[in-house]
């Protein structure tokens, strides 16, 4: 499993990393791995405002339709649209093109509650 | 199977060739106005020969009950009795219309009252609507009414749906056509709801909590009572999704295990051929408290007769007419003629087959939750020390002249394989479907190969799922 060794994580294997005043969002080499080959994606639109932990959009692989859970509040700036067009670009290269939306969050407090790699790492294992 | 690629009928068409005669014309030729005729059509012309062989090579590349053993995991794909063809025929059903006058449909609508009586016996319930088509309808039926009954006593503050982790998809999408939310409840390592975590959910707010019993893991639900006892304390009713009843008939009933309101899959349970997609048919049978909600119209009687009634307070039509009314007279056939105690034996059976297949089955493809199983059991179908994935072995039962089960479904299993051999197979083709297994058990190690490239025997080879999803072609652009 490869790992953004600058992201944190989540139990819903996404990762989010700090971009200047920005964060930026995706999912991890884990969920991609787990999808197999992802086929659609359903983004949110910029300007929309979510709470920490609401589902912003929806992922599609040949085995299932999976949400994308959001845990920070804040609001869209940037979605990524070159996935919509290739999905599949979430399984070659999750962590660097296939991020999927940037963020003004609305307590960036809520990142500091994220995993870290080294936790995340421990997490999957003891998934699994 | 016929495993040769068969044209488009596109492709074998050659101008000037016809399938069909027109009769005579009876009334005056009447030209259309201008702008509504085209000259080109593109439409395939053939002769009758041509086209009668088309349509015979395709349904000759069918996999279906009548020809394969097809051990579709929550699919119930048990054999349609050829008796149910044979009434369903009967004239007096088939060539009626849906506006004719009661009066003069008498027949019909008493078969109506009787499968809704038979299904209230079966299910334990005060009543039942027939209109649903199909399954995932008759849950939003379901969910319609639960929620017509909340709101009929003003309990407004009421919006979440509790659904177990291994329930089918359609339950929150049920729920969340309904305008609920949906909070999903883990399940326990015997595969069961678990208990604490939905204790901690129950309160004024909970709509009620849709529970598939046997689950989809093929698991009797060990807490039942006591699940329906802590909704009902909370003042939310219990959604029974009757996807799996084929593995109680005549042994429980689930009305009496509390739950308030079911659907019936009467093309599985019941024995009508569903393979396909349809045609489906999605009773709901409802508690007392609840009848006054029933989708209508439903079939009632007094002394003229028979009619059709819609419920004082109901939620209204599901669908045009009275429901898929071909399915009907399949099912009530299929009902009448094994009468209670073939019901219950048919159901007997069904655990019986899926016990003893898991037996035979386990050793090589270890089950998810090692508990005795209902009418199906769910195994891990990947290959563990080789690359072998649950999709190879799947494929690779098509060459070994089955139907593959179903696939990663349930969520909670990993690469899951879910096998249901319903009451109608023999021991013979349970033990060749897990000689079969056992067989791609080996390959796996000795023959990987073999499993990558399956299906090896059909018209076309592994197909490209992932390409097929993202860049579908949906038409014909000849």
């Amino acid at each position: 499993m490869k790992l953004d060794k600058d992201a944190r994580y989540t139990k819903e294997h996404e990762w989010i990393r700090k971009e200047g005043e920005l964060f930026i969002y995706g999912i991890s080499d884990h969920a991609q791995d787990q999808l197999s080959d992802i086929v659609f994606l359903e983004p949110p639109e910029v300007g929309d405002s979510f709470a920490q932990g609401d589902s912003i959009g929806v992922v599609e692989s040949v085995k299932a339709a999976s949400d994308l859970y959001l845990p920070m509040s804040g609001e869209i700036v940037k979605v990524n649209d070159a996935l919509v067009d290739a999905p599949e670009i979430m399984n070659s290269d999750p962590y660097g093109e296939a991020w999927i939306i940037k963020f003004k969050a609305s307590d960036p407090a809520e990142f500091d509650q994220l995993m870290s790699p080294e936790d995340y790492e421990k997490y999957t294992q003891e998934e699994e | 199977m016929r495993n040769q690629l068969e044209p488009l009928i596109f492709e074998i068409s050659s101008p000037g060739r016809e399938a069909f005669t027109l009769p005579e014309l009876g009334v005056p030729e009447v030209q259309l106005p201008e702008g509504y005729t085209r000259q080109q059509l593109n439409l395939p012309e053939v002769s009758e020969l041509d086209f009668v062989r088309h349509y015979t090579h395709l349904s000759q590349m069918n996999y279906s009950i009548d020809t394969v053993f097809y051990p579709l995991g929550s699919c119930t794909m048990k054999y349609n009795p050829k008796v149910n063809e044979k009434a369903a025929a009967i004239e007096g059903l088939s060539q009626v219309h849906p506006l004719q006058p009661e009066s003069t449909v008498q027949g019909s609508l008493q078969l109506m009252y009787e499968l809704q009586e038979a299904l209230k016996e079966i299910a334990g319930f005060a009543a039942v609507s027939l209109q649903p088509a199909a399954g995932a309808h008759g849950e939003f039926a379901g969910v319609l009414i639960m929620r017509a009954y909340h709101e009929s006593r003003g309990d407004s503050k009421r919006t979440k749906m509790l659904i177990p982790d291994s329930a089918h998809g359609t339950n929150p999408a049920s729920t969340a056509m309904s305008g609920y939310t949906v909070v999903e409840l883990p399940s326990d390592e015997r595969g069961n709801v678990d208990l604490e975590a939905l204790k901690q959910e129950c309160d004024d707010t909970v709509v009620g909590l849709m529970l598939t019993n046997p689950n989809t893991l093929g698991l009797f639900e060990e807490h039942v009572l006591e699940v329906c006892e802590t909704i009902h304390n909370c003042g939310g009713l219990i959604y029974g999704d009757g996807a799996n009843l084929n593995a109680l008939m005549g042994i429980t009933r689930p009305g009496d295990l509390g739950i308030d309101v079911l659907h019936f899959n009467l093309h599985k349970t019941f024995s009508t051929p569903h393979g396909g997609g349809g045609p489906g048919s999605g009773p709901v049978g409802v508690t007392e408290n609840l009848a006054p909600f029933l989708p209508g119209p439903i079939a009632a009687k007094d002394d003229d007769g028979y009619k059709l009634v819609l419920p004082e307070q109901s939620i209204g039509r599901m669908k045009a007419f009275y429901g898929n009314y071909g399915v009907f007279i399949r099912a009530y056939t299929y009902i009448r003629m094994m009468g209670p105690d073939g019901l219950r034996a048919a159901s007997e059976m069904a655990v019986l087959n899926a016990n003893y297949l898991k037996a035979r089955v386990a050793p090589h493809f270890p089950v998810a939750v090692e508990r005795t199983c209902m009418h199906e059991f769910v195994s891990h179908g990947d290959v563990p020390g080789t690359d072998i994935i649950t999709l190879d072995v799947a494929k690779r039962l098509i060459d070994l002249g089955f139907h593959p089960p179903t696939i990663y479904f349930p969520l909670i299993v990993h690469d899951a394989l879910m096998i249901e051999p319903t009451e109608t197979e023999s021991k013979e083709t349970l033990d060749a479907f897990a000689v079969a297994m056992t067989r791609i058990a080996e390959e796996a190690r000795t023959n990987p190969q073999v499993l990558h490239d399956a299906p090896h025997i059909t018209p076309v080879r592994r197909l490209d799922e992932a390409q097929a999803a993202r860049k579908p072609v949906l038409c014909y652009k000849g």
